[in-house]
């Protein structure tokens, strides 16, 4: 990665959005007066994300004014950091983790298919519609090689990539079409390819674990689920948490995106709630 | 002092203060060197360079010495006291692995750099590194930066100490350097390579521990072990920092400072030290004399004659005014030969400062400049002590940092470094704080040791008796004035002004004082004025006055004279200069006059000659001798003459003038570059002083 710099090229002006100055001004109120330079990397990040996934020049000063604090100290932290874009960044803006994971997995062929289709780093198509960086870990090792990709939509992680499919996703994106994310291999999240194998209710009313386990580590081993045909649900050592209902529509619960990640714990049928995914019935039996 | 710690360093047991660092400890008590680089005594601890690394028996990896207290070292496990190694093979191979790792990127500019014979990372590479480097690939290079024209930056040779990022945020007191980026990347840099504002900003170069900061005007001029050093004074304002003349065959090179924690501490201002090439330019060389309205070379004898013949009139018709830059035996010299000549018509305060005639406590900073940081309430009165005298706000700055004071300014608003309330721009709202009961008001008359700073420019006012009535007022209310606290304080801006105060170098009984000088010299009821190095008086009236100018350099005094007779400059002269505290020093000569300029005394000296009224005095040590018997406060040299009793002084002076004119103060300084002759000269000084135009110094201010 070269040193992280200005932008030769700035916008004449900035003006910072409604939106976005109310949010500073409630990470500043969090601080006391004299303190609100602690707010700066938030600060710094909302007005990133204000400006179209870049900083520009006038936008550190513009914190620097807000925060009552010298336009070095912005620049050495918006220098520091890597999140921090100095340069303008493409409508989608690639991040291709190339760390030893992802390594292994084959992101040196994604970045040639990177650099093939958009051209070097930190530099905007021709379009001005992609952007790509190589970063370190993003922390999804077990769906590698991996990218994020930014645009107005969000942030989103797409996994299990081969040159091809992260090909289709570029292509989509420049057509204007927002794909899905997640992996790009078959499988759901993070699971085995073929489908869980472990704390399914076909499965589990099959097998004890505890039986499994040697009596000694009986009493010690607590993180472990098992299915409780009273309640209907994989409880932790047949403990239920109250406060743990799910909601009766898998889609409508919070922070699975409409997916129904808990859909084999809680519901009554999971096969209907779950997304299609393939099933192997064999890999169930091979754990009986 | 109880907590006191054992602790053994190489194998001796001594006992230090448990707030001791290693490296204090190691320095002070077993006499230890300790090699560092970002360390610095005046500055926060950073820790990272690791340069100082020490082994600590029982821990697994060296300790950095510089930011370990000896309250952390925990004893060993018998109970005796911990065990400190600074000369073991770990340590050694310790500090080789720093060093090669400072200098994998560090390049091998030694024979071009400015910064080599003097350069920490060199003597320290000698003393504590492997002989040759295991490093083959590349080494980084950084683009250098603009940081204006006193800073010069080759930043292939930093090694990230951040020193220079801490002195302008922690002592200078404006955030204007920072590390950039991180890593293999880290640069130091300005925000957007803008040049540094720092009155102080020199003192980057000085604390540089390698060749990445440089004297730009100093640039390639010579190597330090070419150079004579001389010991001296700095004149450019009262503080009378100490400084190092650094000549080279007659030529001032260079000037640093030295170290004296009663007043400059480590640093100087950059007029200071960037004044010297002023000292090679504009200068009086010979004699001059005008004829027909120019000025044509002159023997000294024939321009002596002339002024002798010129001075030999009227008394009454005569008068003399002194500038800021003179010695006290110049002044004394002068005073005594106006003296025998019987002329009253004398001053030394040139800016027209009416005060000067009551005890010496009334001119004086009396806090002295060590004690201002220990007041804890401090008014500011029509002053801008950042312009006035840079080292005295880094002070001020320095009680306000450590949370022991607070600061109030009654004047015009201007950025100090530092916090402060700004109670008015009038002298009636020293009269309201006196009166008042919250606020400042109340800090002020509750607290212990109060101070006030007056400003030269607060001084020479037509009511300034009437604003030192309200600080009387003021000080009756608080411990302004106690036995054993003068909180006082006299601002002045002129170097030479505390000794001509002191040897009353003042307009005697029924004498005019320089207002008057000036006005009567422009009616023509005086015909002939002596200007001792006196520039900064309103020259156009004195057309037609005979003025005899005795300095330096070529400004308006000279432009005007209609004799000029060569003097010395501050660099080339013995002198006793006494600074605003009162604190006596002797600064000695670093190179010759110039041409057929001579030591002021020994004109004066000469031209008593001419007028047969001989001076005492043969040579500079019977002058001095005759300044000590007539005004033993100059007898001290390097201290300040103690008051008898503090109590006794009252600010208010003995001639009460009622005159009332509530107008808001101006501060004297609105140029930082440009308040003398010398520096007037100067190119470096001008440059800088273009900058500070060019900024948008309202929005500064804010």
């Amino acid at each position: 990665m070269s040193a992280r710099r200005l932008s030769i090229i700035q916008p004449s002006s900035f003006e910072l959005s409604d939106s976005a100055n109310k949010e500073i001004n409630k990470w500043i109120k969090k601080y006391p007066k004299d303190r609100m330079r602690s707010a700066l990397i938030p600060a710094l990040w909302i007005i990133q994300k204000d400006a179209g996934g870049w900083l520009p020049e006038l936008a550190l000063r513009a914190i620097g004014d807000m925060l009552d604090m010298a336009y070095i100290r912005v620049y050495e932290v918006a220098t520091f950091y890597t999140m921090f874009n100095l340069q303008p960044v493409g409508v989608n803006y690639v991040q291709m983790c190339g760390t030893t994971p992802c390594w292994l997995r084959g992101s040196d062929e994604l970045k040639g298919l990177l650099s093939r289709k958009i051209g070097e780093q930190n530099t905007l198509s021709k379009d001005g519609k992609l952007s790509w960086l190589e970063v370190e870990c993003l922390g999804s090792c077990s769906n590698a090689p991996m990218v994020q990709i930014s645009n107005s939509a969000g942030d989103h992680y797409y996994e299990d990539l081969s040159p091809e499919s992260l090909e289709g996703i570029l292509d989509e994106l420049v057509a204007g079409k927002q794909p899905p994310q997640g992996p790009r291999n078959g499988r759901f999240s993070s699971e085995p390819i073929g489908g869980a194998i472990a704390l399914n209710k076909d499965l589990s009313n099959k097998i004890n674990i505890l039986d499994k386990l040697p009596d000694a580590e009986k009493d010690t081993k607590v993180n472990y689920y098992e299915w409780d045909p009273k309640v209907k649900r994989a409880t932790r050592r047949g403990w239920v948490d109250p406060k743990r209902k799910a909601n009766s529509d898998p889609k409508k619960r919070s922070g699975n995106l409409g997916r129904d990640l808990t859909a084999g714990l809680v519901d009554e049928d999971p096969d209907i709630a779950r997304p299609k995914r393939s099933t192997n019935t064999k890999s169930k039996k091979a754990g009986n | 002092m109880s907590n006191f710690r054992k602790i053994n360093i190489d194998g001796t047991e001594y006992e230090v203060p448990g707030e001791y660092t290693l490296m204090q400890a190691c320095e002070e008590a077993a006499g230890a060197e300790i090699p560092r680089f970002c360390y610095h005594e005046r500055l926060s601890v950073a820790g990272n360079c690791r340069m100082c690394l020490v082994e600590w028996v029982g821990a697994p990896k060296p300790q950095a010495s510089c930011a370990l207290t000896v309250n952390d070292l925990r004893p060993n496990r018998d109970g005796t006291p911990a065990n400190i190694r600074t000369n073991s093979d770990t340590v050694k191979k310790a500090r080789e692995g720093v060093m090669e790792f400072l200098l994998i990127n560090h390049p091998l500019d030694c024979p071009i750099c400015d910064q080599g014979g003097e350069c920490d990372l060199q003597d320290q590479a000698m003393a504590y590194g492997r002989d040759t480097a295991r490093f083959h690939e590349n080494k980084r290079a950084v683009d250098d930066k603009n940081m204006g024209p006193l800073v010069n930056t080759i930043m292939n040779r930093c090694i990230q100490c951040t020193r220079c990022v801490r002195f302008i945020t922690e002592v200078a007191g404006v955030e204007e350097i920072g590390l950039a980026s991180r890593g293999e990347d880290a640069e130091i840099t300005t925000y957007l390579e803008q040049s540094l504002s720092s009155e102080l900003s020199g003192n980057v170069i000085d604390l540089c521990p390698v060749g990445a900061l440089t004297s730009k005007p100093y640039a390639f001029n010579a190597r330090p072990w070419e150079l004579e050093s001389v010991e001296s004074v700095d004149l450019m304002d009262a503080v009378g920092s100490n400084i190092r003349i650094d000549s080279r065959a007659g030529a001032v090179l260079r000037i640093m400072p030295v170290i004296n924690d009663s007043i400059n501490e480590e640093w100087i201002t950059d007029k200071a030290r960037f004044n010297w090439d002023g000292l090679s330019r504009q200068r009086l060389d010979s004699p001059y004399i005008r004829e027909n309205g120019k000025l044509r070379v002159a023997k000294w004898d024939e321009a002596l004659s002339l002024a002798a013949e010129k001075l030999s009139g009227d008394p009454s018709k005569i008068a003399a005014i002194v500038g800021d830059l003179c010695d006290a035996e110049s002044m004394k010299a002068l005073k005594d030969l106006m003296s025998s000549l019987d002329v009253k018509n004398i001053d030394c305060r040139q800016d027209g400062m009416t005060i000067g005639s009551d005890q010496r406590e009334s001119y004086l900073f009396n806090s002295t400049i060590n004690g201002i940081e220990d007041s804890d309430a401090i008014l500011i009165i029509g002053s801008n002590p950042r312009l006035e005298a840079s080292l005295v706000n880094t002070r001020i700055r320095k009680s306000w940092l450590a949370g022991k004071t607070t600061i109030a300014l009654v004047g015009e608003f201007c950025d100090l470094t530092y916090d402060f309330e700004h109670l008015g721009t009038k002298p009636s709202d020293v009269l309201k704080l006196s009166k008042g009961k919250s606020g400042f008001s109340k800090i002020f008359k509750e607290a212990k040791r109060p101070s006030v700073i007056i400003g030269a420019g607060a001084l020479n006012r037509k009511d300034t008796n009437k604003i030192l009535s309200y600080i009387n007022i003021l000080a009756s209310k608080s411990n302004l004035i106690t036995d054993q606290w003068n909180g006082y304080n006299v601002l002045h801006n002129a170097a030479s002004r505390v000794a001509g105060l002191d040897m009353k170098f003042l307009p005697e009984d029924g004498g005019l004082c320089t207002k008057k000088i000036i006005e009567y010299s422009k009616s023509g009821d005086i015909e002939t004025l002596f200007l001792l190095g006196a520039d900064e008086l309103e020259m156009s009236n004195l057309n037609s006055t005979f003025v005899i100018y005795q300095g330096s350099h070529g400004d308006s005094g000279a432009h005007i004279a209609d004799i000029i007779l060569p003097g010395a400059s501050y660099a080339e002269k013995n002198g006793i200069y006494v600074n605003l505290e009162g604190r006596v020093q002797i600064g000695m000569p670093a190179v010759n006059p110039k041409g057929q300029a001579k030591e002021d005394w020994s004109i004066i000296r000469a031209l008593s000659g001419h007028l047969g009224k001989v001076l005492p005095y043969d040579n500079i040590d019977s002058l001095r001798s005759k300044l000590f018997q007539d005004h033993p406060s100059f007898s001290g040299i390097g201290y300040i003459a103690k008051p008898a009793n503090p109590k006794n002084f009252d600010v208010l002076p003995q001639k009460v003038n009622k005159a009332s004119d509530d107008v808001p103060f101006v501060n004297p300084i609105c140029d930082f570059y440009m308040t003398n002759p010398i520096l007037r000269s100067s190119n470096v000084m001008a440059e800088c002083s273009s900058l500070t135009d060019s900024l948008d110094m309202t929005e500064a201010a804010e």
